[in-house]
């Protein structure tokens, strides 16, 4: 049966928002975690480490989100765990968020002059202190508005949680377009409201990045 | 661990595997020379004297950079239509890709257009070069210089990006797997073939790309 386009409709797309938000939320959060610890491999001073961070990044740099999300979805059962698609998506947008904020934050780990650590090193602080205290603060500072712009596209890139079958706005979107057959009307909302999330951050980006060239 | 793997199942698909490469990587050329000229036209009008124009180009690079590309290709697909516009799933995914490219080449563009200081140019006439000559050594080498790394990351990203048009069956690498795995319900098998033929694709181009760029584009200018 044809639906109308009604605001049950509306209301109905506008709900898979807060699952988009959600699963942008915590893949960012979690890919923070585990993007930090990228990052530091990437700049240790251990070069196994070193190379099997920039062998992750490569990995997940050079291969579509697509099929890292379908690799989590139908990998997990191979090693006998049974995931839900909002698990593999959740898992597969994490990973690949760690990778791409690994690589912009050891971008600003290594802009953070060397004197720095030198003289960190000089006045007899360890590793952790010397991170934390000395270069982290500075290098986050550095890496603020590229990590913005990586969250506008995580927040796409969480659309294709759709094509595992997790139902978010692109997946509400599709559903209603084949319920109502008006595909131009529903994607069209969907397109609107990721822009109404997306524009005032990549602003934000843009802002940040023009404030950062101002100073230097 | 019950799973056994079972790539030689795969075996028999190795042409099909192939042909899907060869689909992504022309998909990607074509997204990315069309998306060039679109990029173009665009970075053109956005320094349009007139208003309306620089209006309309800046919102089709922000619409597209700020909307995710599956919903942009949806909306192309399955939207179209309803205005009168019937595409087949191959053009709906050149015209997707395409304009999703020339928004981002635009401002690829407009970097390297920006770096060249009139200053320069004004030298080269002084030097007495030919206008042919100021606009091949200082004018396009240059420019070229700046936005080819950038460049070159763009076709490694429509590569990356052709995956998403398997959501409308348009042919390629993804939706070549997603057939394969129909046919064979090895599902990881085949994924797992897939990416590392994607990550193979991504490395031959950038690598390659580097070498243009250091054979070309490297200081000392020859």
């Amino acid at each position: 049966m044809i639906r109308l386009f009604g605001s049950n409709e509306v209301l109905f797309i506008l709900a898979g928002i807060q699952w988009t938000l959600l699963l942008s939320l915590i893949a960012f959060t979690g890919g923070g975690v585990f993007g930090l610890i990228i990052a530091l491999s990437r700049t240790s001073t251990r070069a196994s480490l070193r190379s099997i961070a920039a062998g992750y990044i490569d990995f997940f740099q050079g291969t579509p989100l697509l099929m890292q999300l379908f690799l989590v979805f139908y990998g997990m059962p191979v090693f006998g765990v049974k995931v839900s698609p909002w698990t593999a998506v959740t898992i597969g947008l994490t990973l690949h968020a760690s990778a791409f904020l690994g690589e912009i934050w050891r971008g600003g780990i290594q802009a953070v002059p060397r004197g720095q650590t030198e003289a960190a090193r000089a006045l007899g602080l360890r590793y952790a202190s010397r991170m934390r205290d000395i270069v982290l603060p500075q290098a986050l500072r550095l890496s603020v508005a590229p990590t913005v712009g990586f969250l506008v596209q995580l927040i796409k890139g969480t659309s294709l949680a759709s094509i595992v079958g997790f139902v978010e706005l692109s997946r509400s979107a599709q559903i209603v377009a084949s319920t109502t057959y008006k595909p131009l009307l529903a994607y069209g909302l969907a397109a609107l409201l990721y822009f109404v999330i997306c524009f005032p951050l990549s602003r934000f980006s843009l802002r940040l990045e023009q404030r950062f060239a101002a100073k230097t | 661990m019950t799973y056994k793997f079972d790539f030689a199942a795969l075996a028999p698909y190795w042409e099909t595997f192939l042909r899907g490469c060869w689909q992504t990587i022309s998909l990607a050329a074509i997204a990315v020379v069309l998306g060039l000229v679109i990029g173009i036209v665009a970075m053109l009008a956005k320094r349009s004297p007139i208003r309306a124009v620089r209006l309309f180009a800046t919102s089709y690079i922000e619409v597209v950079r700020n909307t995710p590309f599956l919903v942009q290709v949806m909306f192309i697909f399955f939207g179209l239509p309803s205005l009168g516009i019937s595409l087949s799933p191959w053009t709906a995914a050149i015209l997707a890709l395409s304009l999703n490219c020339g928004a981002f080449a635009a401002e690829i563009i407009r970097g390297g257009v920006e770096a060249i200081s009139k200053g320069q140019v004004e030298a080269g006439t002084a030097l007495g070069l030919r206008t042919l000559q100021i606009f091949r050594f200082i004018v396009l080498k240059p420019a070229l210089r700046i936005i080819f790394p950038a460049l070159s990351g763009q076709f490694i990203l429509a590569l990356l990006t052709t995956s998403i048009v398997s959501s409308i069956s348009a042919e390629e690498l993804a939706s070549i797997s997603q057939s394969i795995d129909a046919e064979t319900f090895r599902s990881f098998e085949v994924y797992a073939v897939a990416t590392v033929l994607y990550f193979g694709l991504s490395l031959i181009f950038s690598t390659a790309f580097k070498a243009i760029n250091r054979i070309y584009f490297s200081y000392p200018v020859r």
